[in-house]
């Protein structure tokens, strides 16, 4: 009779105290993760509000609401075409570099995950070992070498290296998700004649979706922030991204802090809404682990 | 109760399922009345093992492909172009051998921008990530509005490097946003010149990048808490065991393989910071806040010493290396192990 045990322990003298040291210990626990979130939140909330300033009240007084709300400084950027300009620059890059490493990573993960081959494990190391690398320990003979292949100030310039840097991280995500799919399923369908591409695409990746989506937001996301690589490869202003128009303006406006906050601003807005819509595909990707078949 | 708990995903693989590679035999031979002769089975096997190999060249091409040379041959190339006097501009001639490793180490700048990276690593160590797993783990308590605290605290995450520096820039500015808080709160005392002052500047670099890190950490310690099964604990409350004793005898060793990856993740992270002090600090004042990936960009594209810089790439590289093998051999194995054991027939 265990349970009628530990409902008789719960009335000993002393367990009310206990219980009220735990209702105690949960207020603790909720004031430490709210405290948390809002100091998380300052930088964040500081740039959108600070947009709304003028730089005369950002130095008098940078914590308050904005008093008034002064809108140019957005509508100003919004009206520019620089910013546009630098935003599509980004787009294309982000879809273009994911669009590469997905599809390719995912061909790769499938052999390292279920086929058994001599030097499989070697492959695989050699493709983890590019976790170690980013692109800023190559970047001097990826210059080159894009330099050498005409494709600086191109978008591809950009992209392709960087699908190539995006690689090892997707297929270490991969991976361990196709090798969890029940080889039942493959065996199933190899008996009904299924090859393994046609497995790869009818059943795989549809059974793949969220960790498909996960790995594919880490890449845009990825390729987003950027800064290097374009710092590098994009001299000319009218191909710039984001990031590099955002220091770029930072540099130029060094007075004008509203300015800076509110181009700052705008350039993570498109950052944060894909947060926003992809963040259970994304949160849930990370922590499905396996597909329980 | 399980054997053995589920894995979080962001670990290694787990060798759980059965081994790959009997997949697709040919339907004619199972289906045969009267049993294949030995002929046709050896046939039936050879033609197996070919399509296998093809399909497996198939797959891996492209990958291997834009690996090999977007990221295989420009390492190589770094070591190469690393023995050189060379400004990038026609093909290296003027070979040096090892003069810009000893030059890297006798510069007092560049063994700066080491020591701070070591620095980097040793805090996001002892303070960010037990910061991140305390708040996991307050987290996991089944707390209300938990969904909405893991949005807010993994937001900085999705937002550039840029980003975080131009605005925590703005906001450690003196007379910025932290000096009046500060000042609010009756703390005069503690302003400093966050970003002016050589003492402290690291020191603010690295509280950007927990700011903007540690969520990450978080979320990967949230999904490796939500893999260990309750009943453990719940068990080991009902033999009497307190909070504490319950994370530091259950809830921490089950942890492992994603504490391990989340601590390797965080090294290599820390080692090749580049984006945050180029924006914030570029590596000032007085190179206080320098970082090797800094200095290398420094020497490669402003002072076009291509082959010097090289150097320097190769000798992140190696400690990265270095770092890598050690760990893999001495603390990530345990991780590894059923992995290799079970697949690597």
């Amino acid at each position: 009779m265990a349970t009628a045990d530990t409902t008789i322990d719960r009335r000993r003298p002393g367990a009310a105290g206990r219980r009220l040291r735990r209702i105690g210990g949960r207020t603790a626990l909720y004031a430490i993760a709210w405290i948390a979130a809002i100091a998380t939140l300052v930088p964040i909330l500081y740039a959108i509000l600070g947009g709304f300033r003028d730089t005369g009240q950002l130095s008098t007084n940078p914590v308050a609401l904005p008093d008034p709300w002064v809108f140019s400084n957005y509508t100003g950027i919004l009206k520019s075409s620089t910013f546009w300009t630098q935003v599509k620059n980004s787009v294309v890059i982000a879809l273009v570099s994911t669009g590469l490493t997905v599809p390719v990573a995912a061909l790769a993960a499938f052999i390292f995950a279920r086929f058994a081959f001599r030097g499989r494990e070697l492959l695989y190391t050699i493709f983890t070992l590019g976790l170690l690398f980013p692109v800023a320990i190559a970047i001097l003979p990826i210059f080159i070498m894009v330099r050498n292949l005409g494709l600086l100030d191109s978008p591809l310039g950009v992209a392709l290296p960087q699908a190539a840097f995006g690689l090892p991280m997707t297929i270490i995500i991969l991976r361990p998700f196709f090798h969890s799919i029940p080889s039942d399923l493959q065996d199933a369908a190899a008996i009904d004649g299924c090859g393994p591409f046609r497995f790869f695409v009818r059943i795989l990746l549809p059974l793949s979706r969220p960790v498909l989506a996960t790995v594919s937001v880490l890449a845009i996301v990825g390729s987003w922030n950027a800064f290097l690589l374009p710092l590098v490869v994009l001299t000319d202003s009218g191909g710039w991204t984001l990031p590099l128009g955002v220091t770029n303006y930072s540099q130029q406006y060094t007075t004008d802090t509203a300015k800076v906050l509110a181009f700052t601003t705008l350039s993570m807005v498109p950052a944060l809404i894909f947060y926003a819509f992809a963040e259970r595909q994304l949160i849930k990707g990370l922590t499905s682990g396996a597909v329980k078949g | 109760m399980p054997q053995r708990p589920v894995r979080p995903t962001a670990s290694v693989p787990t060798g759980q399922a059965a081994p790959p590679g009997r997949l697709a035999p040919p339907v004619s031979v199972r289906v045969r009345k009267r049993g294949p002769s030995p002929t046709d089975r050896r046939r039936a096997r050879r033609a197996r093992v070919a399509r296998k190999w093809v399909a497996i060249a198939l797959f891996l091409a492209p990958a291997l492909a834009l690996y090999c040379l977007l990221v295989v041959a420009p390492i190589f190339q770094a070591f190469h172009y690393s023995g050189y006097k060379w400004n990038g501009l026609s093909s290296p001639t003027n070979f040096v051998g090892l003069d810009n490793f000893k030059r890297a180490f006798g510069d007092d700048v560049f063994t700066g921008a080491l020591k701070h990276n070591g620095i980097i690593v040793a805090l996001s160590l002892a303070v960010q990530l037990p910061f991140a797993l305390a708040i996991a783990w307050i987290l996991n308590q089944r707390l209300k509005g938990r969904a909405l605290l893991r949005v807010l605290f993994f937001a900085p995450f999705v937002l550039s490097e840029v980003v975080a520096a131009v605005v925590w820039s703005l906001m450690l500015q003196p007379q910025g946003l932290a000096d009046h808080t500060l000042n609010a709160a009756g703390l005069h005392a503690v302003i400093h010149d966050w970003l002016a002052d050589p003492s402290i500047v690291l020191y603010s670099v690295f509280i950007v990048i927990s700011w903007k890190y540690f969520g990450f950490h978080m979320v990967l310690y949230l999904a490796g808490l939500q893999q260990i099964p309750k009943e453990l604990e719940e068990a080991a409350a009902i033999d009497g065991a307190n909070t504490r004793q319950i994370f530091r005898y259950i809830t921490f060793p089950l942890l492992g393989p994603t504490i391990r990856i989340s601590v390797f993740l965080s090294i290599i992270g820390a080692i090749q910071l580049f984006d945050l002090v180029w924006v914030m600090t570029g590596g000032g004042p007085v190179d206080a806040s320098n970082t090797m990936a800094v200095y290398m960009i420094n020497h490669g594209f402003k002072r076009f010493e291509f082959g010097y810089a090289s150097a320097v790439a190769v000798i992140m590289l190696v400690i990265s290396l270095v770092i890598a093998v050690t760990y893999q051999r001495f603390v990530l194995r345990r991780d590894l192990q059923g992995a290799l054991t079970t697949m690597g027939r």
